[in-house]
């Protein structure tokens, strides 16, 4: 067989052109690499018009895995219970060598997870990357969200700073407001009446074992789906559709060499910006790590302004915007799980915003912009303008998604070409 | 024994001032004065909270001034719980022998934390709260905190210490360092704020400082003695600070060489693609 990938090399195909002898071939035998490197990687073909935004979901994995390395390291010597766990994160950044730098590493990549996360979820709104085939897809993809968002919380706690505690005490407290079981609901997840050493120990297992073996089958589950529809690209084209003499897309090249020769370029660029907050400015302003946090918990004094880490902060801004807890509480739950029914509320024509027309790019850029707002409003005192404001953000937050099923509709489309748009360089 | 004395000279000083009600010392301030505008505050001090400490902690003569300056007039009451006084000694370039002879209490070890010597129960007894601990102080309320607070003492005759401070009023802490920098009292004027019958409502708001009795130090050195130990402080808050910078600078370099190495290989894979 003289089947060539596009560098050129003759292609690996399963049982065919792999080596018959050695060890290899032993193991090919008895476990099928070659197959599975063909499949997800060499023989996987991707659009080849991915642009910036197409970094991400490459830059997610790579936090993940630097999370779960930097975490191992830390469970090392953090050592869970209210008498304890501050001072030994305290003697990780002091007295354990590199400890500040592993900490710090840790800390800041659970911003940075969000931050490539929010990224990659906004490629899908632009793209129309949730729609189908990829419906599922996306569904997975929130359950990583979700996922992620419980393991970032429970982290947050571990360190038993004052704003640990308290951020603690809001968030629990959120199922209170569940009518009938809402009381003894709120018992059971604290293990005791209050947050306390029972709190903080639960959410050390939950944090270090349950959630990041959950997110791991999650993320296995979002490139199976990824790699059974194919990825969307910037011109919202399935490139499966043109196929060359060959089977193989027109428009598509494997995945490896060229797609991991250039997501490393991303994962430097990443790294450089990464590491100019490590290294100079680890708490970003109290931003990555609030002030409040360099004091131990305190049940008897409350910080100033109680405020989760900003990455939560805009759905924190619909809670506080409503008078009612319960309704805030119900809301807030609301803003998430909206993400969900993305695909079956997008009823435009075409995928890409690319080919939409500008009521549905003004929607869009409404909605990114009250998600910013939000998540700034909610860092702020809970106070006159600032409530105002974070009504009138979280009304055009919800009429996005509900009004999408019309807007979406209605939306004049420009034609869609038949290839992808892709200028060599 | 430092502290007994220091009491005795701030009771001194009170009784003077009491006696005395001596007038305003202006000399350095008078020019700052003259200077503000007629109707807002302008004395010294008006513009506290915008005083910055503006400490650089890779001053090393600054932070082992303030180093010793810790051990002089804080750690009677204050700890550092999570440093050691070895560490503070490597970090800081102090030799073991003048560790030993001005910095380590009698009887302590170089290998043991910085904790005060009095008792908690008796610090209780005295000021109504246990002092705390100061290892993180710099980080939990920041620099800025820290040398407003130390600035910003003034005589209180109604509080239990005889002092009062404006960025953390009934402060249960005594002004240790009025031996310093002497007496200051705070002068306070008549808010704008007026009613529609033209009645004064506002409630009276601090204006200025007005020093009543000198310290050892002037103005000025006092101000540099309260930033070295704002300095001292933000160490302490994380010691791998300036190693932390220094390293920062290599991985930047190297993640430069290999973005740029790795963008080179993407473009010449890269050139297949049509």
């Amino acid at each position: 067989m003289t089947v060539k990938t596009a560098t050129g090399a003759p292609a690996r195909l399963p049982g065919g052109a792999a080596p018959k002898q050695g060890l290899w071939a032993w193991l090919n035998k008895r476990l099928p690499v070659d197959e599975f490197i063909h499949e997800q990687l060499t023989g996987y073909y991707a659009p080849k018009n991915f642009n910036i935004w197409y970094f991400f979901g490459s830059l997610a994995l790579f936090v993940l895995v630097m999370q779960l390395v930097t975490g191992i390291f830390l469970t090392m010597f953090y050592k869970p219970g209210e008498l304890t766990a501050f001072d030994s994160v305290e003697y990780i950044m002091r007295e354990v060598d590199f400890g500040w730098l592993i900490r710090y590493l840790h800390s800041t990549g659970a911003s940075a997870f969000f931050i490539v996360v929010y990224l990659h979820m906004f490629r899908a709104f632009l793209y129309g990357s949730y729609r189908a085939p990829r419906e599922l897809l996306w569904l997975i993809g929130m359950l990583v969200y979700l996922a992620l968002m419980a393991e970032a919380f429970m982290g947050y706690v571990l360190p038993w700073g004052n704003m640990s505690f308290w951020g603690a005490q809001v968030i629990v407290n959120l199922f209170g407001t569940i009518p009938g079981i809402g009381t003894p609901l709120v018992q059971w997840i604290r293990g005791d009446y209050g947050i306390a050493d029972a709190t903080l120990n639960r959410f050390f297992a939950l944090h270090v074992a349950a959630i990041p073996l959950a997110l791991l089958l999650l993320v296995m589950l979002h490139l199976v789906a990824l790699h059974q529809s194919g990825s969307n690209n910037p011109d919202g084209i399935e490139i499966k559709e043109k196929l060359g003499p060959d089977g193989k897309p027109l428009d598509g090249i494997p995945f490896h060499p060229y797609y991991t020769v250039k997501d490393l370029v991303g994962v430097g660029v990443f790294l450089l910006l990464f590491a100019l907050v490590v290294f100079f400015k680890p708490t970003l302003g109290g931003l990555f790590l609030e002030a409040p946090n360099f004091e131990p918990a305190n049940p008897l004094s409350t910080p100033e302004h109680i405020a989760p880490v900003w990455y939560f902060t805009p759905y924190y801004a619909i809670l506080r915007a409503v008078p009612d807890q319960r309704m805030g509480a119900l809301l807030m739950l609301l803003a998430v799980v909206s993400f969900l029914f993305l695909p079956w509320l997008d009823r435009s024509p075409v995928k890409s915003m690319r080919y939409r027309g500008w009521i549905s790019r003004t929607a869009l850029a409404l909605f990114a912009g009250s998600f910013v707002a939000l998540g700034y409003l909610g860092l702020q005192p809970a106070e006159g303008l600032y409530v105002v404001l974070a009504r009138i953000f979280a009304a055009i937050y919800f009429a996005f998604f509900l009004l999408m099923p019309f807007y979406s509709r209605i939306d004049a489309v420009k034609p869609v070409p038949d290839r992808v748009v892709y200028h060599a360089h | 024994m430092r502290t007994e004395a220091g009491r005795g000279r701030r009771a001194l000083l009170t009784a003077a001032l009491l006696a005395a009600a001596a007038p305003a010392t202006h000399g350095a301030w008078a020019a700052e004065e003259a200077a503000g505008a007629p109707e807002v505050a302008s004395g010294f001090g008006a513009d506290w909270q915008s005083w910055r400490a503006a400490n650089d902690v890779s001053d090393m003569p600054s932070v082992q001034r303030g180093a010793r300056n810790f051990v002089s007039y804080c750690l009677g009451c204050h700890s550092l719980k999570y440093e050691r006084w070895s560490r503070l000694a490597q970090d800081l370039g102090v030799p073991p022998r003048l560790l030993e002879q001005d910095l380590l209490p009698p009887g302590d070890k170089p290998a043991q934390y910085i904790l005060t010597s009095m008792p908690a129960a008796d610090a209780q007894a005295w000021f109504g709260k246990t002092p705390p601990d100061l290892s993180l102080m710099a980080r939990a309320r920041s620099q800025d905190y820290l040398y407003q607070f130390l600035r910003t003492f003034y005589v209180d005759p109604a509080s239990q210490t005889g002092a009062n401070n404006l960025r953390l009023p009934a402060t249960a802490m005594p002004h240790v360092l009025s031996e310093l920098e002497g007496l200051k009292r705070a002068v306070y004027r008549q808010a704008a704020g007026t009613a529609e019958g033209g009645q004064v409502t506002g409630k009276p708001v601090f204006d200025h400082f007005e020093q009543i009795a000198p310290g050892r130090l002037s103005a000025a050195e006092y101000d540099g003695f309260v930033r070295d130990t704002v300095n001292f402080l933000d160490y302490v808050s994380e010691p791998t600070q300036t190693a932390r910078r220094a390293l920062g600078v290599w991985v930047v370099l190297f993640l430069l060489v290999f973005t740029w190495l790795a963008w080179l290989v993407k473009r010449e894979y890269w050139k297949d693609v049509h």
